[in-house]
């Protein structure tokens, strides 16, 4: 909770972990300390059901860079689709 | 600090136990004491953003072996139950908790550990990280305790941009109202807090004519204590635990 930079949003569809699929709510995305990679600071995204609690919830930490070309690459698939009229 | 000779008794208990927080309401709480009928100074360490997580278990259980009857309350129970990551994960999506909250947590911890027939009477806080700046700001906010220890305690130093409902006023803000004497541990290649807030808090400080020491380690940065992160800076460490164990030997013995 050191920089707190959090941008929260509403979102529909599923996320897939073990045991199976569950609904999302929404995703919460985060600049700050991850849990897991060797950074001081990651771009986190926690894609999560709030009325499953804490364990409800796929979560991903990614080096800046790959957040950026990972948020191009979904942009440009959605433009894709679009074009495609699909 | 604690030398251990090799013809000493050492003993400790370490348990899970319930203690009141904001508004009475009873939170889960990592104690862990020496053996015996003390009396020992208290110590309430609070948690960093990766939650009541193994890492505060074992700081916890240190200052036991160092002599303090230490208490580590969660914070962060009033999100659910799941593994310490899931539980911090939510509570990071949600923007933080109250600082009002956390500061009467705190405070009911400090109160609980008086309470205790092993205490001296004197308790300390001690946070890293966020907890950093939520022990600073416990400090200043309550006369709870008689000494504290901030390590790396990220925007104590804050802007108004930066200020929400949850954390409505700048720690930096309080610092007139700081009544125990500070000991503050820095990263020089820390970027929350970076060297110049923790210079701007320094300055705060002499203004007000605080009791207030830090340190600023070279080769260091957010988390140097962290002996499960690639941050763990082992010279820095153990210097700065050489420095907190002086430090609350002087202020809470």
């Amino acid at each position: 909770m050191c920089t707190m930079i959090l941008e929260r949003v509403a979102v529909s569809g599923a996320g897939k972990r073990p045991e199976g699929w569950f609904e999302l709510s929404h995703a919460s995305v985060t600049y700050d300390h991850p849990f897991h990679v060797r950074l001081e600071h990651a771009l986190n995204i926690d894609f999560a059901n709030e009325a499953a609690g804490p364990s409800g919830r796929l979560a991903v930490e990614l080096e800046p860079d790959s957040a950026r070309a990972l948020a191009e690459a979904i942009l440009q698939a959605l433009e894709r689709g679009e074009e495609a009229g699909v | 600090m604690h030398t251990y000779r090799t013809d000493m008794y050492e003993g400790m208990i370490a348990e899970t136990i319930a203690v009141p927080g904001d508004g009475g309401e009873l939170l889960s709480a990592y104690l862990a004491r020496p053996l015996g009928a003390g009396p020992h100074p208290g110590v309430v360490l609070i948690h960093h953003l990766p939650g009541w997580d193994e890492w505060y278990r074992e700081a916890t259980r240190r200052f036991a072996y160092h002599g303090f009857v230490a208490i580590c309350p969660n914070l962060y129970q009033r999100e659910g139950h799941g593994t310490p990551e899931d539980v911090a994960a939510m509570v990071r999506g949600v923007g933080g908790i109250a600082d009002d909250q956390v500061v009467a947590d705190v405070a009911g911890a400090a109160d609980y550990l008086r309470a205790l027939p092993q205490l001296n009477g004197r308790v300390g806080v001690f946070g890293t990280c966020s907890g950093g700046r939520q022990a600073y700001l416990a400090a200043c906010r309550t006369d709870a305790f008689d000494a504290v220890v901030d390590c790396w305690g990220g925007r104590v130093v804050m802007s108004e941009e930066e200020l929400t409902e949850k954390q409505p006023v700048s720690p930096l803000d309080y610092t007139e109202d700081l009544t125990a004497p500070l000991l503050g541990l820095f990263g020089e290649e820390d970027r929350s807090p970076p060297p110049e807030q923790v210079k701007q808090h320094e300055e705060e400080l002499k203004r007000h004519g605080k009791d207030y020491e830090f340190h600023m380690y070279a080769g260091a940065g957010h988390g140097f204590f962290y002996h499960d992160r690639g941050a763990y800076r082992v010279e820095q460490a153990m210097d700065g635990w050489g420095k907190l164990w002086d430090f609350l030997s002087r202020h809470l013995a």
